[in-house]
């Protein structure tokens, strides 16, 4: 209902005032009087991962983040760093994280589909997985944010200009503390894939933004997880920038019947690694006693 | 302990709006109060334009160099200082942050704040600091920046507003590139810049 539809707008922009909108994807900041195919954007793609499948064989090692530098990805050509990026051993305040505790993040905020008054539409699916560090070791205690767009690819944001319904049953913003053990879980609806402008004919897989801490704040990371077997992984740009296929595999979630629960949600199952740790870790820390001081 | 890969970022994209920004979440203390002061500045990108779609964060000591482990960031009881803010820039490109000097964490250290920068288009979050202006011995001796040459350096340093406050710019691309850091050489390369070029 239209009304129902406004009144959810207006309480969801409450949260923020509107200057903290970004604008939407704009066309190419560069010259745009042709107007770009997919096939352009695919061919672009195939030469970047032709020569690092070249580099490969000749002995380099694999790469395991995106490149800064992914001229396919139009937004970017003006907002990477050039230079490289300067090595620094971590001191101090970068061997800590910030304290995030449950005065910080209620329980219920894991759960997407409760957050109004009614369902919200689509495929309800569960979340989980583990953070843990390079070593294996669970991030206890830390905050885990996550934001996606709803079962009709829409995310709710005034500069979202797709025309698929917004959902009034569905803000798509949820928060969890992780467990002991590093654990997280989320239940939300499934996203649809969205169309933007980078190119013409450009689909984002479906995806969730996930925002993550580590134990030092240099292991701090967003990113995004997919769904497995998408057919648009091959067209998207974003997706793309990871030029490593075992590097890509690591932000698509997996199905885990286990975690599906009857009758309710299907799960999918997806762990974070974060970066190494440098700091020399007390009993209390690896334990997962840090964090909450409630 | 055998290292596991890390998994990769993707850039924050442009609808962070409703998950990321929260009440008072570039204040660290209240405005006015004892001791606070304005952290601000602009985001540039490559072509000396304002980035209207950036959200940084910082994380610092406070005024006395103490490293605070304090849980209610995200809800601010207006009295506990959790070293901890995440502020998104303007349509200006501006960013504004209420916090305290940080203070020294060892004798005669340079005091910085940690700083993580998210933007559409930047595909994976850059990692710098800013430090204080005032004490140039410490700066100096400062094992980051007497690595960097003296005009890189200078992108690291804030200037001291006639107010107290601070300003600091962040320029993502260009001649006068800001510093970036790279924490990991423990075989997980961090990032690959023109890594079509790299051996």
């Amino acid at each position: 209902m239209p009304q129902e539809q406004t009144a959810q707008v207006n309480s969801a922009e409450a949260l923020e005032s509107e200057e903290l909108v970004p604008p939407a994807e704009p066309h190419a900041a560069h010259d745009s009087k042709k107007v770009e195919t997919q096939a352009d954007l695919s061919a672009e793609m195939r030469g970047i991962g032709d020569r690092y499948a070249e580099a490969l064989k000749n002995g380099r090692a694999p790469e395991t983040m995106p490149r800064l530098d992914f001229a396919p990805y139009r937004s970017s050509i003006l907002r990477h760093p050039t230079k490289s990026l300067h090595h620094a051993d971590p001191e101090t305040i970068e061997l800590y994280s910030p304290a995030f505790g449950h005065q910080d993040v209620h329980a219920l905020e894991s759960d997407l589909t409760i957050q109004h008054n009614g369902e919200p539409q689509g495929e309800r699916i569960i979340v989980a997985g583990r953070v843990l560090d390079g070593d294996g070791r669970p991030v206890a205690g830390q905050l885990v944010e996550i934001w996606q767009a709803n079962a009709a690819g829409r995310y709710i944001h005034k500069r979202d200009q797709h025309p698929a319904p917004l959902d009034p049953n569905f803000t798509g913003v949820g928060r969890c503390i992780t467990g002991d053990d590093g654990s997280y879980s989320f239940t939300t609806i499934k996203p649809g894939a969205y169309p933007w402008k980078n190119h013409l004919n450009a689909w984002r897989p479906a995806h969730i933004h996930f925002s993550m801490f580590g134990s030092e704040f240099t292991q701090r990371i967003v990113t995004q997880m997919y769904f497995p077997g998408d057919q648009l992984f091959p067209l998207d740009p974003i997706y793309q920038s990871i030029v490593d296929q075992d590097a890509r595999d690591r932000l698509v979630a997996t199905y885990d019947h286990e975690l599906t629960s009857p009758e309710w949600a299907l799960g999918y199952r997806w762990d974070i690694i974060l970066t190494g740790s440098k700091r020399t870790w007390t009993e209390n820390e690896a334990y997962g006693d840090a964090g909450d001081e409630e | 302990m055998s290292k596991l890969t890390p998994t990769p970022g993707q850039t924050v994209g442009p609808f962070y709006g409703y998950a990321l920004p929260f009440n008072k979440d570039n204040e660290l203390l209240a405005p006015g109060s004892p001791g606070s002061i304005r952290l601000q500045g602009t985001v540039y990108d490559g072509a000396g334009n304002t980035i209207p779609d950036a959200i940084l964060e910082i994380w610092q000591p406070d005024s006395e160099g103490n490293i605070v482990q304090r849980t209610g960031s995200l809800v601010r009881d207006g009295y506990t200082f959790t070293g901890w803010g995440r502020g998104s820039v303007g349509n200006s490109g501006v960013y504004t942050f209420t916090t305290v000097n940080p203070g020294p964490t060892s004798p005669g250290s340079a005091p910085f704040i940690s700083v993580a920068v998210f933007a559409r288009g930047l595909m994976n979050r850059l990692f710098t600091r800013v430090y204080l202006p005032e004490n140039e011995e410490a700066l100096a001796n400062d094992p980051l920046l007497s690595s960097l040459d003296p005009e890189r350096r200078k992108t690291l340093i804030a200037r001291r507003d006639p107010d107290g406050g601070l300003t600091w710019d962040i320029r993502l691309q260009g001649g006068d590139e800001t510093v970036f850091l790279d924490f990991q050489q423990d075989g997980s390369l961090d990032t690959s810049v023109n890594a079509d070029s790299q051996p």
